[in-house]
């Protein structure tokens, strides 16, 4: 069934919402500057609440069913944090009150920097960066700030492990560095001796995703530290998977020197259909003086009677701003109530269960599907979805199949190294129960791989619409429901 | 495969048609399967540009990929084919005939040597695709 | 806390995969920094973490406890009910980013209205699916435009009255680029120069020239000409504008701008203390191909139903890599979304009214503090909402003396121009009633006679 546009829907002379008569005269406007129309749609609020309402029920969600995607974290979403952001004291402060007005804001701010360095086991922390993409890039610009702080000029690579999350080379050539790759070895880690290769002077930093695409946490890794930092270059941590190190181990005491969170992983805050994210990023001691301004400290000591008075202060040799303000600040509402509620043995037990039901879960299907790295795994695993006796079934057609069996898909095609990649990561909140019929439909589609592949190439069957046609929509381009000569 | 005998070859999949000094350039057939249905090109040089060997002469875009087209031979392009921004799929349809993208006078017609012939070409095609 | 597991299901659990405890399945973790002890205050039940929040909010006098005429960057308007009533659906709230367009048409069809709806409001071709917010937004404009232009020019001409936050974001995301030359914002720049200050500035070299509409100080311009100047020169013109303003306003289009920017704050979200926003990014069909960020098109199945896919995704990060322009991949979708449900509702005539309620109201408040001795209105040129007032004592000052009733007074210029201490700067939405401006006026004319 097709939902017509808000356009389609629109009648000349409808309203959705009502506002007072103006209470004072009118003053002259300015006419050179007034538009002539308008092309807006007019419906009443019915007719927006309806069709807002018909178009979710198009959507799959965390809160309609699992969401096995790799490296994404799709835990479900407490409603009590939808609650806590929308406390009236909280959601309806201006960023620019006076201080003294705001201590309940700056509270919360300063305290869920602490929990994350806790966390983390980092020196310092930034809540600015709006989503992880861009804590990256204000990790990779902090990297480039502190060589350049010690003259150290030459410093032009970044180096990559071949099992880091994609959107590491794009960042890294947005802060103007040259890219190097690093292959995986044989288990999966990064590869020592071709790491060795590329570590001289010339390099900057390495990302290192850890546990990484593969879901596997790098033996190595100390190791792999010690090999960058001999050459002077610092470690990028990409936060990512951090949900399985909660509790476990902390990215600053292994000598990561910089790491993004993603609290919309993570912490639970929602996805919202891609977005808002949050990207904290956490930094060891010698990088604290980079990080983006302004961060929130305590700038009156309190005592017995009276609370410390909160405010802003800027790093000496700050990196700048990325964003207006300070940060997504209703995600880092949801964020300190999820870890308000956890305590440090709660922190333990997300990483510990999403570890179980990962592991439980590849053990349920590693009969059917070709695990590339067969080792215990981390939060996530990578199986192949393909099979040599079935090649016309590829990754994609398996995973459209799923959603026949009222599945989301797992993450498709990445990482690279994997070929025809499913990445799977469960997440604690589920039950052993959905991880076992999640299991189950895995399996009897490699069954039906082999017994009735076109099954899988026309799927999926049940959806509110077929496999929709990518290269019309690339080459013709509709990007809005009318024409823009309309505007005239 | 198709592999017309009288082009030379890059290892990045370009192929270049030697005709007097001016060559003609595009990519192999090898190269529009693995990138798919191409939706998008854009030659981003013009006529009387100077082009150094390996430097950018034009994108591709299909729907999963984005690729750089190089030029492997440095010469001042003469040419430049305006049909496919409106048929990119041409790249897909007919890579060695229609689907040329620039033509340039060469500066060092020696620079073609280092180029693959149709059979080398053909190995090294074959060879990665399994 | 959100663990569903009982002890047997566990032990059940651990027997399949083949260890005897949890602890097994960290064995690659250097056992020197396994399990750390992490000093965390002890877990809350539901019922005391609300509590906990309460307290916090508490603590604070929002700009709904107080009369507010704040705005510079974030404004206080009124947000009808059904605007949060549907994004709080869990369909809407709990999906992932729709890559895959059979089990995501909801998000998809939304993204695709929320681009119609801010081309009708731009006049521009295409939007796309939003940026973090209207600072972001100005530097991927920037970063566009320097990638349109292969790197050959580098020089950025940006007008001081563009929004402070957002010149330092983009002087944060050029950073990378040692060419890069931004100009006409340099600290002795005069902060209310005008269009035509600019066109000294603008060569050969310069890909893009930015500027603000209202700008920061709240006035109206015609960049008409100014879009001229550019174009001979084969650069391209960048416009920051308040989608609030362009409910009355003359578009960035008409002016012949090649890209619209901007904060989507003022279209139905809170002020949530500064965020989560909305970056607005529009331009001209000439760049589609050039867009940084998600993009939704519409086109069909296999059957010919109607349906929307995110496209042009070869330019996205994750498959052009290092080639990739920007690393941008979650955006604002939930933010954009209710942005979309606030323009359905408000429709043409909503939007319209909106605007001229702030434009009457602030006009009617400019006037009125205007005429109180010692205030200056030092307004240039037309203003929208907001306006600058030059005042006989420091703002700080002010600014307390209305906050002891429950005021919250206008933003402190001085704050980021140097020659405008003493300077407010005011903004008046339809949230404000003319009792709080006269009671905002009662009080300003006891500063003077203080």
């Amino acid at each position: 069934m097709t939902e017509p546009t808000i356009y389609e829907l629109s009648s000349p002379g409808r309203r959705g919402v009502r506002y007072p008569d103006s209470d004072v005269p009118q003053a002259p406007l300015p006419t050179d500057f007034i538009r002539k129309d308008l092309p807006m749609p007019e419906l009443s609020e019915l007719d927006v609440v309806r069709h807002f309402t018909n178009l979710s029920k198009l959507n799959y969600s965390i809160d309609g069913g699992f969401y096995p995607l790799g490296s994404c974290t799709m835990k479900y979403n407490p409603k009590v944090n939808e609650q806590t952001a929308r406390l009236p004291g909280l959601a309806f402060t201006h960023p620019l009150q006076p201080v003294e007005t705001v201590q309940g804001d700056l509270a919360l701010m300063f305290e869920l920097q602490e929990w994350l360095k806790e966390i983390s086991g980092f020196a310092s922390m930034t809540l600015q960066p709006a989503a992880g993409a861009q804590g990256e890039f204000v990790g990779v610009m902090i990297i480039r700030a502190y060589h350049l702080s010690r003259h150290d000029t030459k410093r032009k690579k970044i180096l990559i492990p071949d099992s880091a999350h994609g959107t590491n080379p794009a960042t890294s050539a947005m802060a103007g560095f040259d890219v190097v790759g690093v292959p995986s070895d044989a288990r999966g880690n990064v590869d020592l001796e071709e790491l060795k290769k590329v570590c001289d002077d010339q390099v900057a930093g390495l990302m290192l995703t850890n546990p990484n695409t593969l879901g596997l946490f790098d033996e190595n890794v100390l190791e792999v530290i010690k090999i960058v930092h001999e050459a002077g270059g610092l470690i990028y941590g990409d936060g990512a998977n951090m949900n399985a190190l909660l509790g476990i181990a902390r990215p600053g005491d292994l000598g990561i020197d910089v790491m993004h969170f993603n609290l919309h992983k993570t912490f639970s805050t929602p996805h919202g259909g891609g977005g808002p994210g949050s990207g904290p990023v956490g930094v060891a001691k010698h990088l604290a003086d980079f990080l983006p301004a302004p961060i929130v400290d305590i700038i009156e000591e309190g005592d017995e009677d009276t609370p410390p008075l909160y405010g802003f202060v800027t790093p000496s040799k700050t990196i700048g701003r990325v964003k207006s303000f300070y940060g997504h600040f209703g995600m880092l509402v949801r964020t300190y109530t999820y870890i308000a509620m956890h305590g440090p043995d709660g922190m333990r037990k997300i990483a510990e269960n999403a570890v179980l039901n990962a592991n439980y879960l590849l053990s349920l299907v590693r009969d059917k599907y070709h695990l590339a790295y067969d080792r215990i795994c981390m939060h996530e695993f990578v199986v192949e979805g393909h099979w040599g006796d079935a090649p016309e079934v590829h990754a994609l057609d398996i995973s459209k199949r799923l959603m026949d069996y009222n599945f989301h898909p797992p993450t498709n095609y990445f990482p690279l190294i994997v070929p025809e990649a499913l990445m799977i990561e469960p997440t604690e909140t589920e039950t052993k129960q959905t991880i076992e019929a999640f299991a189950n439909a895995l399996n009897k589609i490699a069954d039906e791989a082999h017994s009735d592949p076109q099954l899988l190439k026309d799927a999926p069957h049940n959806t509110p619409i077929g496999r929709l046609d990518e290269v019309r929509a690339a080459k013709e381009l509709v990007l809005c429901c009318w024409m823009p000569e309309q505007n005239a | 495969m198709n592999i017309p005998e009288n082009l030379k070859f890059a290892q990045s999949d370009e192929w270049v048609k030697l005709e007097g000094n001016i060559a003609t350039i595009g990519i192999s057939d090898f190269a529009q399967e693995q990138l798919s249905d191409i939706v998008y090109v854009e030659i981003t040089v013009a006529s009387g540009d100077k082009v150094k060997k390996n430097s950018l002469v034009a994108t591709m875009e299909s729907v999963k990929a984005a690729a750089d087209v190089n030029s492997p031979v440095s010469g001042t392009i003469t040419e430049i084919n305006d049909d496919l921004a409106n048929a990119p799929e041409t790249v897909n349809s007919d890579p060695f005939g229609k689907a040329w993208l620039v033509k340039l006078e060469v500066d060092d017609p020696s620079e073609l040597d280092a180029l693959m012939d149709a059979s080398a070409y053909q190995s090294y095609c074959s060879n990665r695709s399994h | 806390m959100f663990v569903p597991h009982t002890d047997t299901e566990r032990e059940e659990m651990l027997r399949a995969i083949g260890v005897d405890s949890l602890e097994k399945l960290f064995e690659a973790v250097p056992s020197k920094y396994r399990f750390p002890k992490l000093d965390l205050p002890k877990a809350l039940s539901e019922m005391e973490a609300m509590q906990q929040l309460s307290d916090l909010a508490f603590a604070n006098e929002s700009a709904r406890d107080l009369v507010s005429f704040l705005g510079a960057g974030a404004y206080n308007h009124y947000i009808p009910a059904a605007v949060d009533s549907i994004i709080s659906r869990g369909e809407f709230l709990t999906a992932y980013t729709p890559y895959q367009p059979e089990v995501s048409q909801g998000t998809l069809q939304a993204i695709f209205e929320y681009q119609s709806l801010i081309t009708s409001l731009t006049g521009m071709d295409v939007s796309n699916a939003s940026h973090y917010d209207g600072a972001t937004a100005t530097a991927e404009a920037a970063v566009m435009a320097y990638y349109n232009f292969r790197g050959r020019r580098n020089k950025f001409v940006i007008s001081p009255s563009v929004n402070p936050q957002y010149r330092e974001t983009l002087r944060t995301y050029l950073q990378g680029h040692d060419k890069i030359a931004l100009v006409g914002d340099a600290k002795d720049a005069d902060p209310l120069l005008k269009p035509e200050d600019l066109y000294g500035l603008i060569d050969e070299d310069t890909a893009l020239v930015i500027v603000q509409y209202p700008d920061f100080f709240g006035r109206i311009f015609d960049y008409t000409a100014l879009a001229q100047k550019a174009h001979e020169v084969g650069a391209l013109l960048a416009v920051v504008i308040n989608p609030i303003a362009l409910g009355m306003l003359k578009t960035p289009g008409e002016f012949g701008a090649d890209i619209v920017v901007g904060e989507g704050q003022p279209l139905g979200i809170p002020l949530s203390f500064g965020g989560p926003y909305l970056g607005i990014f529009a331009t001209r069909s000439d760049f589609i191909r050039k867009i940084s960020g998600r993009l939704v098109g519409e086109t069909v199945d296999g059957q010919g139903r109607r349906g929307y896919v995110l496209t042009l995704t070869a330019r996205e990060q994750h498959i052009r890599r290092e080639r990739a322009t920007s690393n941008i991949c979650t955006n604002q979708g939930l933010i954009a979304l209710a942005s979309t449900v606030y323009m359905s509702l408000l429709g043409k005539n909503g939007l319209r009214q909106v605007a001229e309620l702030c434009y009457h109201k602030a006009h009617y408040a400019a006037e009125k503090i205007g005429s109180i001795p010692g205030f200056d209105l030092c307004a240039n040129a037309p203003y929208f909402h907001e306006f600058m007032v030059c005042c006989p004592a420091p703002v700080e000052e002010i600014n307390s003396l209305l906050l002891e009733q429950g005021i919250l007074g206008g933003y402190d210029l001085g704050n980021d121009y140097p020659s405008l201490k003493k300077h407010m700067l005011i903004a008046v939405t339809e949230m404000n009633s003319k009792e709080d401006i006269d009671a905002l006026c009662e009080i300003l004319e006891e500063v003077n006679n203080d």
